[in-house]
């Protein structure tokens, strides 16, 4: 069980029951559970989707797109049944968020789930959970049955005479399945490999039928709005960015844990504020803000409001909340294989820039940091990346490129530092790794 | 080939779940894993004949998923992380840590048939790093003698 943490500058929407015992129906009854559903139930297809949109809230796992634009995109008419694809394969290095909402909330995502599908006409949906979170999977399938027994889902919901399936789905361990045509893929039994867009998943998407995908946390948002109202939620925020975050601080910081921040939280606050610092006496080197695919902010760049449009005109990506902290003692060359070796693992090899993209990225950094590299493998690196984006089926050869192009020109002169045969000046001794010196 | 009832009472219900079967498929494999130990050839071809796949099929997409395996594991498969969040706090001493004291390499199993090493990627725990995952157990905020403990608590446990 992972353990929470709290701070004053908190605004508990989504985490509000976490620890209150919300696992278990009846408790969650009593802290206004299933009272959303009950009032989007009197109300219009459309009425929903536009307090959604109103209400500024934007996916979650990461592209932070305008969710109710994405459910508006949803037919209104489809011969084939309709979908909400709930997406909890938590994967991006960096992020343990719903995980603890899965944890301590399952039901908010239930009820968020059901709320979707009243706004796009679907009947059933499914929540899909990552393999290695298998007690999660547990609490999930217990809440799916306790809401069963209770009427809340399945036939004439409310007395409301409306019909509505949910159920659990598990993964068995892929971060690209986290991209929602590898997730419908996967839950139709096959690979994971990304399916080429359009048709989009909102037109086409499981079983052919349109389908509305959120992340965890986005679908659990949606109760509180319709709730608490979209002005509510938005003004949480910052224009366009409505409502709050839970962003998950790790790395070198003294008070590591996950919080929910408003979004626009000033990003250094959050480091020396609320994560209390950088332990040991050490100084700040960098911050991944987003999850392991964002292109780091140097120590002179964290200043910055912590919403999807603040942190894109910093240069990088808000993401998937998951904020790594790292410190004037940590390589970056290193910082910068490791973030490559999950890529170049984690690549299905479907398309070529990504399949070799990041296994030759993965050699050049691996080779760089043993002391063996060359000055023009540095540019190199930066043209080998450059020349992946916007080329791969699915956003995960961005993901690999987008990081490494900012590690390269943020922090070149520690990878000159790696030049001539010298060995890794962070490294610590009699640590060197047993890898092999890739030649190219 | 026999499965628990309660797999069976689960595989039961979650065809229901799909319009289509081979849906059931990928968690189906996993909770066959976890009672055989791995995906043998005799699991593969009794889930492809239940699902209606060919063997090729289900070997294609075990071959996708980083948890699924055709050959035997440890007893207990320990696996620690080394992605980022983990790395810059020790995961690595961790991980070197375990391989000294396991006597073992990434992916390899002790003599004895208990453990088996393995480094993986981002099990979500960033937050509380260093951290590793003993079969389904997330041990989190390690130490090198905090993993020692869960390891002698795993021993202690097959010797019962």
């Amino acid at each position: 069980m992972a353990s929470l943490v709290s701070h004053p500058d908190e605004v508990k929407v989504v985490s509000r029951r976490f620890g209150l015992g919300a696992t278990n129906l009846d408790r969650y009854l009593e802290l206004d559970g299933y009272k959303a559903v009950q009032k989007a139930l009197g109300m219009e297809p459309d009425a929903i989707i536009n307090e959604v949109k109103n209400s500024g809230l934007r996916g979650r796992g990461g592209a932070g797109f305008s969710t109710g634009m994405k459910w508006s995109f949803v037919p209104k008419q489809s011969a084939k049944p309709k979908y909400v694809l709930c997406n909890g394969d938590e994967s991006e290095p960096g992020t343990c968020k719903d995980r603890l909402i899965f944890e301590h909330d399952p039901h908010s995502v239930i009820e968020g789930v059901m709320i979707a599908a009243l706004a796009v006409g679907a009947r059933s949906g499914y929540i899909y959970i990552r393999g290695e979170y298998r007690y999660l999977s547990i609490i999930m399938q217990k809440a799916i049955r306790e809401a069963y027994a209770k009427g809340v889902i399945g036939k004439n919901i409310f007395g409301s005479g409306r019909d509505l399936d949910i159920y659990w789905h598990g993964g068995a361990g892929a971060y690209e399945v986290g991209e929602e045509s590898a997730l419908m893929e996967s839950l139709e039994g096959k690979r994971g490999i990304p399916r080429i867009r359009p048709p989009f998943p909102a037109v086409v998407g499981l079983w052919g039928g349109p389908t509305v995908i959120n992340n965890a946390e986005t679908l659990a948002c949606v109760p509180h709005i319709i709730l608490g109202g979209a002005e509510w939620f938005a003004k949480l925020g910052t224009p366009k960015n409505g409502g709050t975050r839970l962003f998950c601080l790790s790395g070198n910081v003294a008070k590591p844990g996950v919080y929910e921040l408003p979004m626009g939280y000033n990003l250094k606050k959050m480091v020396y504020e609320v994560g209390g610092g950088i332990p040991n006496g050490r100084a700040l080197k960098a911050v991944v803000p987003g999850g392991a695919s964002c292109p780091c902010l140097t120590a002179d760049e964290v200043d910055v409001g912590m919403d999807f449009d603040s942190v894109a005109k910093a240069g990088s990506m808000l993401g998937s909340g998951g904020v790594v902290v790292v410190d004037d003692q940590q390589c970056i060359v290193k910082f910068a294989l490791r973030t490559m070796k999950f890529y170049k693992h984690e690549s299905c090899g479907w398309c070529i820039p990504c399949r070799e993209g990041t296994d030759w990225l993965e050699k050049t950094l691996t080779r760089f940091h043993r002391g063996g590299g060359v000055m023009k493998d540095i540019d190199n690196m930066q043209y080998l990346s450059e020349n992946m984006l916007g080329r791969t089926f699915c956003p995960l050869g961005d993901a690999a490129a987008m990081p490494t192009i900012a590690f390269v020109k943020k922090f070149r002169k520690e990878f000159e530092d790696h030049l001539d045969g010298r060995p890794c000046p962070y490294e610590k001794e009699g640590a060197a790794e047993e890898l092999p010196v890739m030649a190219h | 080939m026999k499965f628990s009832e309660e797999f069976e009472a689960r595989f039961a219900e979650m065809l229901a779940h799909y319009p289509t079967k081979r849906s059931a498929l990928v968690p189906t494999l996993l909770y066959a894993q976890d009672e055989v130990g791995f995906l043998s050839d005799e699991v593969i071809l009794e889930l492809a004949a239940r699902l209606d796949l060919t063997e090729l099929e289900v070997r294609n997409v075990i071959s996708y998923y980083s948890m699924l395996t055709t050959k035997p594991r440890g007893k207990f498969n320990v696996q620690v992380c080394t992605n980022i969040s983990c790395l810059v706090v020790g995961g690595e001493d961790i991980l070197r840590h375990c391989a000294k004291k396991l006597g073992v390499g990434n992916k390899e199993t002790t003599p004895d048939g208990l453990f088996t090493l393995e480094e993986v990627e981002c099990i979500g725990a960033c937050s509380w790093a260093p951290a590793a995952q003993v079969n389904y157990d997330f041990h989190e905020n390690l130490t090198t003698e905090k993993i020692d403990k869960v390891l002698d608590e795993c021993r202690q446990k097959a010797a019962q």
